[in-house]
């Protein structure tokens, strides 16, 4: 085995400049250099607080923000302005539409229905609401990663209050059947929240066709500034109202105190635009292709490569890989001039692999060599052949390493075997 | 996370990786692990008739950390009797790796593979002795068993 080759620039030392390649655009995306063209002045020269009324700080700060919730709307097809909310980011925005709805209705019902696939935002906060006398049905979703409309339309009560189940899933890129199960929540006069911080910009989101009632996103997962958000309140038919978990000085009509983010606010809405415009102008189909050169280039040179989630209700820029018998991290640190992201249990704190792919039913062993791989606006098809390049070389040189590739190569069957850890 | 220096070069140039024949009666193998919780290692031993480690290999399914653990392990063994190996603590793979404490079960499991391993060599060299003194030895090899034997 020939240890691989480094750069001039490796040797040099990490102070060096060497290549890096971004392939995590899942985490979050660089922010677009139209966006910060556009939130500069907002930090200097237009710095009023969007809630002074009497002067023209204020207002210029105000004019900025009235603007970008209108665009912000439109985007996804909202009916009224009034029903973005901003928030700090997507998890603030599902702890308000969870909470918030779960507080106002009490009264009606205490049972909510999600998926153990949720953003970890929308499984804490319902697991929190469990703590506090709500009932929540869990439900399986199947080996490709969807919800079982069936088992969905099966599980409402009279009680039900709130469905909940994210657009696109941030692992596996899995899109939800969401015109679908908005119909199941309308038929039986239940609210459904949906996270679609990973679908706004990705795939085409319609509130009002779709028939979502409240929708979370936020700007980083669109090459926009972190730390702002929106949820979209639908004011008509029906009217949703959530109880409110920020108070303070009633800005956002009450639903959300704090005085407004305004370059956060004008960065998303010019993020929103460049990322709605991706849909028609080809990017999205650019992107597409690059996902797709990276499967084929990496499935046909290397065998025992499991896709996770259906590949056909899938974000056009996600992949998510398992190459059994290379451990995930072990691949990662092969791979280092490239940041993709692992299921695996030794890249997080908890020593478990990812819970999503535990709740498809992918086993632990083949979740512990998972790869997520997020294509962006600034990846090229050459940094694409970069990667199927080194990720084959890599797990070619990892799989000489395993010993269960070795025992599999020898026919033994390793779910018969007498492992130890166990 | 960030790796230490030596736990990037162990990675990069695994020492002593490979297999030997493992129904050799001079190896000792030990596997220990489970897919299940990301690591596996295999490590194999040569042991002279005095006892003495005369090489050692191994295959590892794992982290970095688990990689260089086992790497480590095989350079150490080397050239050590069977009770010298038997002697060293997984503490002293943390302290050379400067492991982080997450990164800690990688040395367990490497002291554990060691153990496996001679265990192994042990049981096989009892068998062969048993064999001598006219009984048959097992012709069952339990290879099966992440053990090594057992």
């Amino acid at each position: 085995m020939t240890p691989e080759t480094r750069t001039e620039a490796e040797s040099a030392g990490p102070r060096a400049r060497r290549r890096r390649i971004y392939m995590d655009n899942h985490a979050t995306t660089p922010c677009d250099p139209r966006v910060v063209e556009a939130m500069l002045p907002f930090f200097t020269e237009k710095f009023g607080n969007a809630a002074s009324r009497n002067h023209e700080f204020g207002w210029e700060a105000e004019e900025a923000v009235t603007d970008a919730r209108a665009r912000i709307a439109q985007a996804i097809h909202a009916a009224d302005p009034r029903e973005i909310v901003f928030t700090s980011g997507a998890t603030e925005s599902d702890n308000l539409a969870l909470k918030g709805v779960a507080e106002m209705f009490r009264e009606k019902g205490n049972h909510i229905i999600t998926v153990p696939t949720e953003h970890k935002a929308v499984v804490d906060t319902a697991r929190y609401l469990e703590s506090r006398g709500f009932e929540v049905t869990w439900l399986s979703p199947g080996s490709d990663g969807l919800v079982d409309l069936d088992e969905l339309r099966a599980a409402v009560t009279d009680r039900t209050i709130l469905i909940s189940v994210m657009f696109a899933n941030n692992e596996i890129g899995v899109i939800q059947p969401i015109r679908e199960i908005a119909e199941i929540a309308a038929e039986k006069g239940v609210l459904f929240h949906s996270d679609a911080a990973q679908a706004v910009g990705k795939v085409p989101v319609d509130v009002q066709e779709m028939g979502i009632h409240l929708l979370s996103f936020s700007a980083h997962k669109i090459y926009g500034p972190k730390g702002i958000g929106a949820l979209y309140i639908r004011r008509r038919q029906p009217r949703v109202r959530v109880a409110i978990q920020m108070h303070g000085g009633g800005h956002e009509r009450g639903n959300r105190s704090g005085t407004l983010a305004v370059p956060l606010i004008v960065g998303f809405a010019k993020a929103v635009d460049l990322a709605v415009d991706d849909l028609t102008n080809g990017e999205i189909d650019r992107i597409r292709a690059m996902r797709d050169r990276l499967l084929h280039g990496i499935t046909s040179r290397l065998p025992e490569c499991h896709v996770n989630g259906s590949l056909e209700h899938r974000l056009p820029n996600n992949l998510n890989i398992s190459f059994a018998y290379v451990e995930g991290e072990s691949l990662l640190m092969g791979i280092n001039d490239i940041a993709v992201s692992s299921g695996s249990a030794c890249t997080s704190a908890s020593l478990e692999p990812s819970y999503v792919l535990k709740a498809m039913g992918v086993g632990d062993d083949l979740a512990h060599t998972s790869i997520r791989f997020g294509l962006g606006r600034f990846n090229t098809e050459e940094e694409v052949d970069y990667v199927i390049e080194r990720v084959v070389q890599t797990v070619n040189r990892l799989r000489e390493l395993s010993p269960l590739w070795e025992m599999v190569q020898e026919g033994i069957d390793l779910s018969k075997m007498d492992w130890t850890g166990d | 996370m960030a790796y230490s220096r030596k736990v990037i070069e162990h990675y990069e140039n695994p020492k002593n990786v490979g297999s030997m024949d493992k129904d050799d009666p001079d190896v000792g193998t030990g596997l220990v692990g489970a897919p299940e919780c990301g690591d596996v290692m295999k490590l194999q031993l040569r042991i002279n008739d005095d006892g003495l480690i005369e090489d050692a290999r191994f295959k590892t399914f794992g982290c970095g950390s688990a990689i260089a653990s086992s790497s480590l392990a095989t350079e150490w063994v080397k050239g050590k009797t069977v009770d010298e190996a038997l002697s060293i603590r997984n503490t002293e793979i943390v302290k050379e790796l400067a492991l982080p404490p997450v990164k800690i079960h990688c040395s367990v499991l490497a002291e554990d593979a060691i153990k496996a391993a001679i265990e192994d060599y042990r049981r096989k060299r009892a068998r062969a002795k048993a064999g001598e003194s006219g009984k048959a030895p097992d012709p069952v090899e339990t290879s099966n068993s992440a053990r090594g034997g057992e």
